[in-house]
């Protein structure tokens, strides 16, 4: 980002970002691409919410001698390896999956922008150890540092949600960070503190409504991610609880008969998977291209 | 050039001390009890008190994170509590199996994620972009098992034209090799295509709206002569430094494609070391993909110093 000069043309600038919020909404709904995003999320948000009630079958009866059958009228989906129907199990397991991701992407969020609001408006000592955090951080995948956190102290729905939180919280504080840099330029801020105010007014009443579009977007693609790490936790074995179906923990548990021909038991859950975020990824990417303008 | 190689190393290697305590911290300090870890349950205190002076972690925190890291320094990265041995071997096969199959993905990539972008600048605006951009970022965000299985049901299961594992056994020739790493490649591609592709557009746009790819234009130049000698050559730089920092994405996406395909990569061995739980093994493997990825984006940093003559005869920051 350039550097903002202070003077009129500030004013300019933030009269005009003033001035988009309003239609951006309205921009977003002419998107196919955002349109199609949402559909499919509260597909799945409706899957999550009803569940057992609009499951066909009851998603942990096992049918002994309904085992690996293929899709059919009974069974859409097919069954699996101890004849429970695949149907189902897709339809009951975006409960977990969206709760979990989105309860972990809050986290990271809330506690991201406060350490990046912090980062940004304190700097000092601070935001060069936080850097150095993140950095650290950002040198592996951020499956890695979650798996090896999840296989340390067990995997359980908080735990998840705890760890993948944490993780993403430097790495949401960063893009917080240099969003705070740009409005410390402002005008706007030097007048607050002329008038004497606290730090933490300062940060949350002043720039924290400034930067919340960035924050917006940057919760959006981080919701992707835990979607994106919960299923591959589990695909790993890390679920969150066996006894709710759960896509990314049934692609584990079929995915070694494949060869046999079954394979209805672990493409249905991956469809889910990839549908999810790809609507996910829709989504944040519409609002990311409105928001640049 | 020789004082921004020097401070980017001491960088990578604070870095690196930080990603040691980190994973320090994970592996040593959250497990608890690794005597009691190994041994189960059931077993006598003595027995699992006598462990884990054995292994070292009767010790205070601090001596045990000192001896580690030493023992890193001198090359001693451990003993598996799997195998009862050293890790080094271990991890070094690993290591060079994971570097075919990351090799053999990036050859693929390359090309493909360049070329990719540069269709998709040309376009600009175009449906044909939206396609390509849309799509890239889709195949980025689905994991790695996800397309896997797909790519698995459809050309292994299906249309059986290629082998569902990846390890072509001892002693096979390399087209052998090569044709039971087709499948486990395609995942990779997916995730890579999208940040590839994505550099090289805004690349190639930014070089298309510049001063002399205009002037080029106007003095009649072919546009095909345009693209080819002065966008691409100045379009492409920043595609290299995303290439060396996806190589790091490269290896996480290797966990889990090497655990899907049964493939005796470093992904496969953290990924059996974290399931046993075999700590040593679990530590020296994410630490060095770690390294792998510090070494990647300093290789990328002077690609690009390299590369660009206003860097590397100018003023370095």
């Amino acid at each position: 980002m350039s550097e903002v000069v202070s003077g009129p043309a500030t004013l300019v600038v933030a009269a005009s970002t003033g001035q988009r919020e309003l239609p951006s909404w309205r921009l977003l709904l002419r998107r196919p691409a955002f349109l199609l995003g949402v559909a499919i999320l509260l597909f799945w948000i409706v899957c999550a919410l009803l569940g057992n009630a609009i499951a066909p079958h009851n998603p942990l009866a096992q049918q002994l001698l309904l085992t690996n059958k293929p899709p059919s009228g009974a069974h859409w989906f097919g069954t699996d390896q101890i004849g429970r129907d695949v149907l189902s199990r897709v339809i009951v397991g975006a409960r977990t999956i969206l709760i979990v991701a989105a309860l972990a992407t809050i986290l990271g969020t809330v506690l991201g922008t406060a350490l990046g609001l912090a980062m940004g408006y304190l700097g000092g000592l601070l935001d060069v150890l936080t850097s150095r955090l993140v950095e650290a951080v950002l040198a592996l995948p951020a499956v890695i540092v979650i798996f090896l956190f999840i296989v340390a102290i067990g995997s359980s729905a908080t735990t998840q949600v705890i760890v993948i939180g944490f993780i993403f919280t430097p790495l949401i504080a960063r893009t917080v960070r240099s969003a705070v840099l740009v409005e410390s330029q402002l005008d706007y801020l030097s007048s607050a503190r002329l008038l004497g105010e606290r730090s933490g007014r300062v940060m949350f009443a002043e720039i924290l409504p400034n930067v919340a579009p960035t924050i917006l977007v940057e919760f959006t693609v981080r919701l992707g991610y835990a979607i994106f790490t919960v299923a591959t936790l589990a695909f790993l074995g890390f679920g969150v609880n066996a006894a709710t179906p759960n896509w990314g923990a049934d692609i584990y548990a079929n995915y070694g008969v494949i060869g046999a021909g079954y394979w209805w038991e672990t493409l249905f859950p991956a469809l889910a998977i990839a549908s999810l975020i790809v609507a996910i990824g829709l989504v944040a990417d519409s609002i990311e291209q409105v928001l640049a303008g | 050039m020789a004082t921004f190689l020097l401070r980017r190393i001491g960088l990578a290697i604070l870095t690196l001390i930080i990603l040691s305590l980190l994973i320090f911290f994970a592996g040593q300090v959250l497990p608890g009890d690794p005597g009691r870890a190994i041994l189960g349950h059931l077993a006598a205190p003595k027995a699992v008190a006598a462990l884990d002076h054995q292994l070292g972690v009767d010790r205070p925190l601090a001596v045990q994170y000192w001896s580690w890291i030493t023992g890193l320094v001198h090359g001693n990265m451990g003993i598996s509590y799997q195998y009862r041995s050293p890790v080094e071997p271990f991890l070094q096969a690993a290591l060079v199996n994971s570097a075919k199959l990351g090799a053999l993905a990036l050859i693929v990539i390359i090309p493909l994620g360049i070329l990719g972008g540069v269709i998709a600048a040309l376009n600009v605006g175009r449906p044909l972009d939206r396609v390509i951009s849309i799509a890239g970022l889709s195949a980025a965000t689905v994991p790695e098992f996800v397309s896997g299985i797909v790519v698995i049901v459809i050309f292994g299961v299906e249309l059986k034209v290629l082998p569902v594992t990846a390890s072509a056994g001892t002693g096979a020739s390399f087209l052998t090799q090569l044709r039971y790493l087709i499948l486990p490649v395609i995942p990779l591609v997916f995730v890579l295509f999208g940040y590839i592709a994505r550099m090289a557009r805004a690349g190639t746009i930014e070089a298309l709206e510049s001063d002399y790819a205009r002037t080029a234009t106007l003095k009649g130049l072919r546009r095909s002569v345009v693209v080819r000698r002065h966008v691409l050559r100045n379009s492409l730089l920043p595609t290299i430094t995303v290439i060396a920092t996806q190589t790091g994405y490269l290896i996480g996406g290797l966990v889990i494609v090497e655990t899907l395909f049964n493939y005796p990569g470093i992904g496969r061995l953290i990924y059996s070391a974290a399931t046993s739980k075999d700590f040593p093994m679990l530590e020296a493997g994410v630490l060095t993909i770690g390294v792998v990825y510090m070494v990647a984006t300093i290789i990328a940093d002077v690609l690009t110093i390299m590369l660009n003559p206003r860097l590397r005869t100018g003023v370095i920051k």
